[in-house]
């Protein structure tokens, strides 16, 4: 295994070391050592979960301040479809988009005009004969690593196309080289994201070698500043995005756009995607040609670096998208070819008890007796959120049978009993 | 040698929405004893098939398993109604599902030869009156 980053950080001293998170996490990546979370960076996924439940903050993403623009020589801000969705009474995106360059940013290209044109090459994808269905979407992240790591025979079901924001920044890093005559290095391209996970696959990008993404800037920074300008930048016609392209803002918005099928299924929320892939694998779904997943309640509006409350966002989001063309961009033919993912997306095992079937089945039989010994109240008192859990990685190496806080109580009690000293009362012998 | 595992699951007449807990459970340990995922998914498959029969129509039933690193063998016993005429059970469309077990999708006639289709090695015994035993395997380096 190689370096990790994850977006998604422990603050170590707001850590209160509660069981909050590990109970939420969908992986079982945290464990609380020491009286402090720990991420397991091998399982983590970047759904964000932990950072919506802990009550203390300590959970956060990483991301890049607004004045990374000026690193670059010429910028372009690539709007998420959901950044639309934050805003109230807008009815024209070309108000915030013109705000949006008010920030500082050379050029606006919007990833819903991307996106467009990956629900074209979806559906040229979906059209070919010998694709296996139902086709996965791969525009999630979270998604994308969560099958990795815990769905190894939907593989290659996975939709194997770069996510719109990857193609939006190719697109506008390539436009903005011929207009400026700079190297693509001194051109920066940066996401306006609803989500932590994409921060993730910009710096560790599955599917292909490298991000042309240079920054990942949360709508949840740059907000406060939009509002203001909204009010004040001259409005310039920049919107070049139809119906289809904003309608990937919010779950089923990616499969409604393929309009070629009506056999989709789109599902969100880890939890709902968890079941789903589940039923997928195995084969309890019936006949589907799609299926979309977002890790985030209501779609990429749910992402936890948005502002408003996701419903409400769909609602902004579906008025906002009443009376525009119902697509504005069109991929040329054969085109679809440059959308693929240039590298293979491989399982990673990081569930296994062991390194080989001996040492997994003989680690298995082990925490079987362990369990047994174990209390199954999984109160999460021990830092695992389970006693299956505190079981596996008592086999693991990773922890001992006495951080069972109960077992440890019967054991004291026990001590006590046999020094003939009442536990209810310690002062007194009996 | 690695000692082989034993699982043992119950699965009951009346509550129709638990089938599949078994190879939902079943799935999950494959998976942490690291067998490939092809067999896991195959026997998945195989064993949910045979959780619905149990349900549906045997009024219950025992699934045990036995794992080793080269086998996943199942095995689903219930003292249920029993299968006259096997040869037409294994038929694919054949069902004598009833109308509301349809109605969820089910009862397509596509268990037992799912069944058969999914595993490595497959046999099946029915006394009418008595019950049906069923007997598969999936082997890993299948």
């Amino acid at each position: 295994m190689g370096e990790f980053f994850h977006s998604v950080t422990l603050d170590r001293e707001l850590c209160m070391g509660c069981t909050n998170c590990i109970k939420r996490c969908p992986t079982g990546a945290i464990r609380v050592r020491d009286g402090k979370a720990a991420i397991n960076p091998e399982r983590c996924i970047d759904c964000g979960e932990c950072i919506r439940i802990c009550p203390h903050h300590a959970k956060k993403a990483i991301y890049d301040p607004l004045e990374v623009i000026e690193r670059f020589e010429y910028t372009v801000a690539l709007p998420a479809p959901a950044l639309c969705a934050q805003f109230n009474n807008l009815e024209d995106p070309d108000l915030m988009l013109s705000a949006l360059r008010g920030l500082g940013f050379d050029e606006v290209y919007e990833v819903a005009s991307a996106a467009e044109l990956v629900s074209e090459a979806t559906r040229r994808y979906l059209a070919r004969p010998d694709v296996a269905k139902p086709v996965i979407s791969s525009a999630c992240p979270a998604v994308l690593r969560l099958i990795r790591v815990r769905f190894p025979g939907l593989l290659d079901h996975l939709l194997p196309l770069i996510a719109p924001v990857e193609l939006a920044a190719r697109i506008a890093k390539r436009r903005a080289a011929q207009r400026t005559g700079l190297a693509p290095e001194q051109i920066g391209a940066v996401f306006i994201s609803p989500c932590p996970a994409k921060v993730t696959a910009m710096r560790m990008p599955l599917g292909n070698e490298r991000s042309a993404l240079d920054a990942v800037v949360a709508i949840k920074e740059v907000y406060p500043r939009l509002l203001g300008l909204m009010k004040t930048a001259p409005v310039e016609p920049l919107s070049t995005t139809g119906r289809i392209g904003l309608g990937w803002g919010e779950s089923g918005g990616e499969a409604a756009g393929l309009i070629s099928t009506e056999r989709y299924l789109a599902a969100d929320g880890i939890e709902n995607v968890i079941r789903v892939l589940e039923d997928l694998e195995d084969e309890k779904l019936g006949e589907l040609d799609f299926v979309e997943l977002n890790a985030c309640s209501g779609g990429c509006v749910g992402g936890v670096l948005t502002v408003e409350n996701p419903y409400i966002a769909r609602v902004k989001l579906k008025l906002l998208r009443r009376y525009l063309p119902v697509s504005r961009n069109h991929l040329p033919e054969q085109a679809e070819e440059r959308l693929r993912w240039d590298a293979g997306m491989e399982y990673q095992p990081v569930l296994e008890l062991g390194s080989d079937a001996s040492e997994s089945f003989a680690r298995y039989s082990e925490m079987q007796r362990i369990l047994a010994a174990l209390p199954g109240l999984d109160c999460g008192g021990c830092g695992a959120p389970s006693c299956k859990a505190l079981a596996e990685d008592v086999v693991r190496g990773e922890a001992a049978v006495e951080d069972c806080v109960v077992l440890i109580r019967e054991r004291m009690e026990a001590v006590l009993r046999a020094l003939r000293i009442d536990p209810g009362d310690p002062h007194r012998t009996r | 040698m690695a000692e082989p595992i034993r699982l043992d699951y119950v699965v009951p007449g009346d509550d129709f929405t638990r089938a599949g807990e078994a190879s939902a459970d079943l799935k999950s340990r494959l998976k942490s004893l690291g067998f490939p995922p092809a067999a896991i998914r195959r026997a998945a498959i195989a064993l949910y098939e045979g959780e619905i029969n149990l349900a549906i129509h045997a009024g219950g039933g025992r699934i045990t398993v036995a794992l080793t690193p080269e086998r996943i063998e199942m095995a689903l016993d219930d003292e249920g109604p029993g299968i006259p005429d096997i040869a037409l059970a294994m038929s694919e469309g054949y069902s004598t599902a009833p109308d509301e077990v349809r109605s969820l999708g089910f009862g397509a006639g596509m268990g037992l030869p799912n069944m058969k289709k999914y595993t490595d090695e497959f046999s099946i015994a029915s006394t009418v009156g008595e019950g049906t035993h069923i007997r598969m395997a999936v082997l890993t380096a299948g």
